[in-house]
C-alpha cells in the first residue's frame, strides 16, 4: 500500500495542472467556473488546444492520437481538467463514437473520421434514445432499409444533446424488423445536412436549449457509413456505454463548486447547520474521490471495474446535492434567475437554480441511477 | 498510490482469517464464547499471541513484532468479519498503544512483552460515566483524579464502561493531574482500593465499572507530565482500527443479506426478484465501498506517520463508517425480516457490534462536529499529500 503518487505520476499531475491552467483561455475556464453556457466556439477551441498537445483523446489507440497511459494517469488527467474548470473533450466525439470507430470500424472509416473527430472538425451528436426507448434502448424503432448502395432511414430520436451544433449523428437503427429486440440493430453514421433530417429544440426546465428531437424522413445514407457488421450495433452500443471507467463521477468539478460555495456562503458558514452540510458533503466527496482512485489504480486489465456504477450513482447524487446547497445559500436571491447584469444580486445566486434544475438530469442520463442500482445488484451482488 | 496489499499482507490476512474463522465462522461457537465470562476464547487469545498478532503494533525491543498500522487494520478487519469477541481493539490497540506511546523503555518491555505473549490482558480505563458534550470521547480525564508526586501516586474516582475491565490483568487508566492536564497510569486491578463490577454489553462483549479509592498507581512515562496529546493520537489510531473492524462486519452483514435475498422464497419466488429489495442491497454496497475507501486511506495516513494529518483522517473515516455502519446494520436486519431479530441468527449481532463500535470512540455526529468547525479553513479536501 502506498499513499503517495509515484514521483513520475506526481510530475505528470503537475504537468497537467500547468497545461490546463495556462494553455486554455481564462475566459473559457471562467465560463465553466461560473456555470454559464459555453458557446460552440469555446468548446471547439478548448478541444483543439488539447488535441494539439495530444490531450484530447488519450484513451484512443496510440496510432489515432491516443496515449498509452495507465488508468491512474487518465484519472489524473481528467481530475486536473475539471479542477481547472476546463470543458472536457466533447463526450460524443471523444468517449462515444471515436472509440467505437477505432475498435469496430473499417480502415477507411477510421481514416475518414478519427482525425476529424479528435480535433472536433466534426461535431458528433448521439442518436440512441427514442420517445419509447430510453433506458430500455433495445425497444428503438427508427428503421434503416437497404436500397442499393444506401440505407433509407425513417424515425425519430430524442434527447439529442447539443444536436443544434451537430454535423454528424451516430445512430442506432433497426435493420432487421423480424429479429428480436437487440439482434436487429445496426450502428450508422449519418450526415446531419442530409435531406430529410430535421432538428427541433426541446425546452428544458432550466430555460436552456440543450437537447433536441431529431427526425429522419426518407434520409438516404451511403451503406459504407455502417460501422462494423450489420445487425451487430447492439454490441457496439454496449461497448460504448460500458467502456467508460474514468470520469463517470465528476469529482473534480463537484469539489470545485463546493469550494466556490464556501466563498458564496461568507458569513453563513458560521451557522453550525450550514457548516455541517459542507463538512458532510466534503467527506462524501473525499470518499468518492478515493473510490475513483481505487478503481483507477486497480483496473489495469482494461476491463470495466464493476464499482464504476458506484461512481456514477454517488457521483451524480453529490453533484446534485452540492447544487442544492448553492440554491439554499442563495435563498430568495435565487429567484433572480432572469435578472440581467445590472442586477444587484450576485451572479452565482442568479445561476443557482437553473444549475440545480439542469443537474436533475445527471441521475437520469448515461444509464439512470436506477439502472446503476440494478447493475450493482446483478453483477456485483449476484441478485 | 496503491490500495492493494502486498504478498506478506495477504498472507497475514489469510492466516488470521484461517485462525479466527476456524474459531467463529460457526456462529454457534461465538454464541458459546460470549455466553460465559470472560466473554471470549482464552485459547484463541493464546493462539493469536503465538502468531505474533497481539504484539503486531509494538517494536521488537518491546516484545512485539514491529508491524505497521496496515497490518493491524488487516487483523481488525478479520476480527470484524466474525465479530470476534476478543478485546483486541481495547487491549492491544488502545491500552497497548498508550503504553507504547507513553511508557518508559522499562515499562514498555515489561507490559508490552507480557501483552504480546498473551500473558496479560490490558484494560483501557478512560471513559467516564455520564460524560456529555465535549467531555464525551475527549482525550482528557475529569472524574478520575490523580494525586501524588515522584513515583508515589494514587487514583480516585470511577471509570465506566471499561471494556474487558473485569478480566484485565492490568489497567491503563487516564486521570486528571493535580496541576492540570491528563496523565496515564498503570493500575493493578487486584490491588487494594480497586473495585470492579463486570457485566455483559449488548454486543456480546464485557465491560466493567472500575472504582478507584486512593488506589496505588504507577505513572506511565515521566510522572506528572500532561499526556493529553499522546492520548489523542492513540485514540485517533484506535478510531481508524475500529473502522477497519467495522468494515469486516459490514462486509459480512451485506453478504449475509444478499445470500438471504437469493435463497429465501416469499409468494413463491426468491426475494431477489423484488426490485425494491435488490435496490436497497445495492445502496448498502455503495455505503460499504465508500467507507472502505476512506478507511483504507486513513490507515495509509496513519502509516505515513504525519500526526497532524492523523486526527483529520481519523475523523473522516469515523464519520463515513458511522453513517455506513448504521445504514448497513439497519438494512441488514430489515431485509432479513423477523429472523434478523433473533439472537440465534448472526446478522443481528453484526448490527449490535457495529453499534458498539460506532459509540466506543466517537459517533458520526461527534466527528462531523469536529470537521464542521474547521470547514472554513480550507478550500478543497485533497486526499493526496
Amino acid at each position: 500500500m502506498q499513499l503517495e503518487l509515484s514521483p513520475e505520476d506526481a510530475a505528470f499531475r503537475d504537468e497537467m495542472r500547468t497545461f490546463f491552467t495556462t494553455e486554455i483561455p481564462q475566459e473559457i475556464r471562467d465560463t465553466v467556473a461560473e456555470r454559464r453556457e459555453l458557446t460552440k466556439e469555446q468548446i471547439v477551441e478548448s478541444q483543439r488546444l488539447m488535441n494539439q498537445h495530444g490531450l484530447a483523446v488519450p484513451h484512443w489507440p496510440v496510432e489515432w492520437g491516443g496515449q498509452d497511459w495507465s488508468q491512474l494517469r487518465r484519472h489524473i488527467w481528467h481530475e486536473e481538467m475539471q479542477r481547472a474548470a476546463v470543458p472536457p473533450p466533447l463526450a460524443f466525439n471523444a468517449s462515444m463514437v471515436g472509440p467505437v470507430i477505432a475498435t469496430f470500424g473499417s480502415q477507411e472509416l477510421k481514416e475518414r473520421f478519427l482525425p476529424a473527430t479528435a480535433n472536433l472538425d466534426i461535431w458528433w451528436s448521439q442518436g440512441f434514445s427514442e420517445p419509447d426507448a430510453g433506458s430500455d434502448l433495445a425497444s428503438l424503432r427508427t428503421t434503416a432499409v437497404r436500397d442499393g448502395d444506401e440505407f433509407v432511414v425513417n424515425g425519430q430520436k430524442t434527447w439529442t444533446t447539443l444536436g443544434q451544433y451537430g454535423d454528424w449523428i451516430f445512430c442506432l437503427v433497426r435493420t432487421d424488423p423480424e429479429a428480436k429486440k437487440q439482434r436487429g440493430i445496426s450502428f450508422l453514421l449519418i450526415d446531419m445536412t442530409s435531406p430529410g433530417v430535421t432538428v427541433r429544440p426541446i425546452e428544458l426546465i432550466d430555460g436552456g436549449h440543450e437537447v433536441n428531437e431529431v427526425w429522419f424522413e426518407d434520409v438516404r445514407v451511403p451503406a459504407d457509413q455502417l460501422v462494423g457488421e450489420l445487425n451487430h450495433g447492439w454490441d457496439y452500443a454496449k461497448f460504448l456505454l460500458g467502456n467508460e471507467r474514468v470520469g463517470v463521477a465528476p469529482v473534480g468539478a463537484t469539489k470545485r463548486v463546493l469550494a466556490a460555495a464556501k466563498q458564496y456562503a461568507g458569513e453563513q458558514l458560521a451557522d453550525p447547520l450550514t457548516a455541517a452540510r459542507f463538512a458532510e458533503l466534503e467527506n462524501e466527496l473525499l470518499a468518492l474521490e478515493l473510490t475513483a482512485l481505487r478503481v483507477a489504480a486497480n483496473s489495469s486489465d482494461g476491463k470495466p471495474h464493476p464499482a464504476s456504477s458506484v461512481l456514477k450513482l454517488k457521483g451524480t447524487e453529490l453533484q446534485q446535492a452540492v447544487s442544492e446547497l448553492v440554491v439554499d445559500l442563495a435563498g430568495p436571491d435565487s429567484l433572480a434567475s432572469g435578472a440581467g447584469e445590472d442586477s444587484a444580486i450576485p451572479w452565482w445566486s442568479r445561476r443557482a437554480t437553473p444549475a440545480y434544475l439542469n443537474l436533475r438530469k445527471a441521475s437520469i442520463y448515461g444509464g439512470s441511477n436506477e439502472i446503476q442500482r440494478q447493475i450493482i445488484a446483478k453483477t456485483i451482488l449476484g441478485l | 498510490m496503491d490500495f492493494t496489499y502486498d504478498e506478506e499482507q495477504q498472507a497475514l490476512r489469510e492466516a488470521v482469517r484461517g485462525l479466527v474463522g476456524k474459531a467463529y465462522s460457526d456462529f454457534e461457537n461465538r454464541r458459546r464464547a460470549v455466553a460465559e465470562d470472560p466473554g471470549f476464547d482464552e485459547q484463541l487469545w493464546g493462539r493469536l499471541a503465538e502468531m505474533g498478532i497481539l504484539g503486531l503494533p509494538f517494536r521488537e525491543e518491546d516484545g512485539g513484532s514491529g508491524a505497521g498500522p496496515v497490518e493491524v487494520a488487516i487483523v481488525a478487519e478479520e476480527l470484524g468479519r466474525v465479530i470476534a469477541p476478543e478485546p483486541y481493539l481495547a487491549s492491544v490497540v488502545l491500552a497497548g498503544g498508550m503504553v507504547a506511546a507513553a511508557g518508559t523503555a522499562e515499562q514498555r518491555a515489561e507490559v508490552l512483552g507480557a501483552l504480546s505473549a498473551g500473558e496479560c490482558v490490558l484494560g483501557w480505563a478512560h471513559a467516564e460515566p455520564g460524560a456529555s458534550g465535549a467531555a464525551r470521547w475527549s482525550a482528557t480525564a475529569a472524574a478520575v483524579t490523580a494525586s501524588g508526586s515522584g513515583t508515589e501516586w494514587t487514583l480516585s474516582g470511577v471509570k465506566e464502561p471499561v471494556v474487558a475491565g473485569a478480566r484485565a490483568d492490568r489497567l491503563v487508566v487516564s486521570a486528571a493531574l493535580p496541576d492540570g492536564g491528563t496523565g496515564l497510569f498503570l493500575v493493578d486491578p487486584a490491588g487494594p482500593s480497586v473495585t470492579r463490577a463486570g457485566y455483559p454489553t449488548h454486543d456480546g462483549g464485557r465491560a466493567a465499572r472500575v472504582g478507584l479509592d486512593e488506589a496505588p498507581a504507577v505513572p506511565l512515562g515521566e510522572p506528572g507530565a500532561d499526556l493529553t496529546a499522546t492520548i489523542a493520537v492513540v485514540l485517533d489510531i484506535g478510531r481508524v482500527m475500529a473502522c477497519a473492524e467495522a468494515l469486516g462486519a459490514m462486509d459480512v452483514a451485506l453478504a449475509s443479506t444478499t445470500d438471504y435475498l437469493r435463497n429465501r422464497k416469499q409468494f413463491g419466488v426468491p426475494l431477489s426478484t423484488f426490485q425494491a429489495l435488490t435496490f436497497r442491497a445495492a445502496d448498502m454496497y455503495v455505503s460499504l465501498e465508500l467507507a472502505r475507501s476512506v478507511t483504507t486511506w486513513a490507515t495509509m495516513v496513519v502509516a505515513a506517520g504525519r500526526p497532524e494529518q492523523v486526527a483529520d483522517a481519523a475523523a473522516r473515516a469515523a464519520l463515513q463508517t458511522s453513517r455506513a455502519g448504521r445504514h448497513l446494520g439497519q438494512e441488514a436486519i430489515q431485509l432479513h425480516g423477523g429472523i434478523g431479530m433473533t439472537a440465534e441468527y448472526a446478522v443481528g449481532s453484526y448490527t449490535s457490534r457495529l453499534t458498539a463500535l460506532d459509540h466506543l470512540l466517537g459517533d458520526g455526529d461527534h466527528h462531523l462536529r469536529r470537521l464542521a468547525s474547521t470547514v472554513g479553513e480550507h478550500g478543497e479536501v485533497d486526499p493526496l499529500p
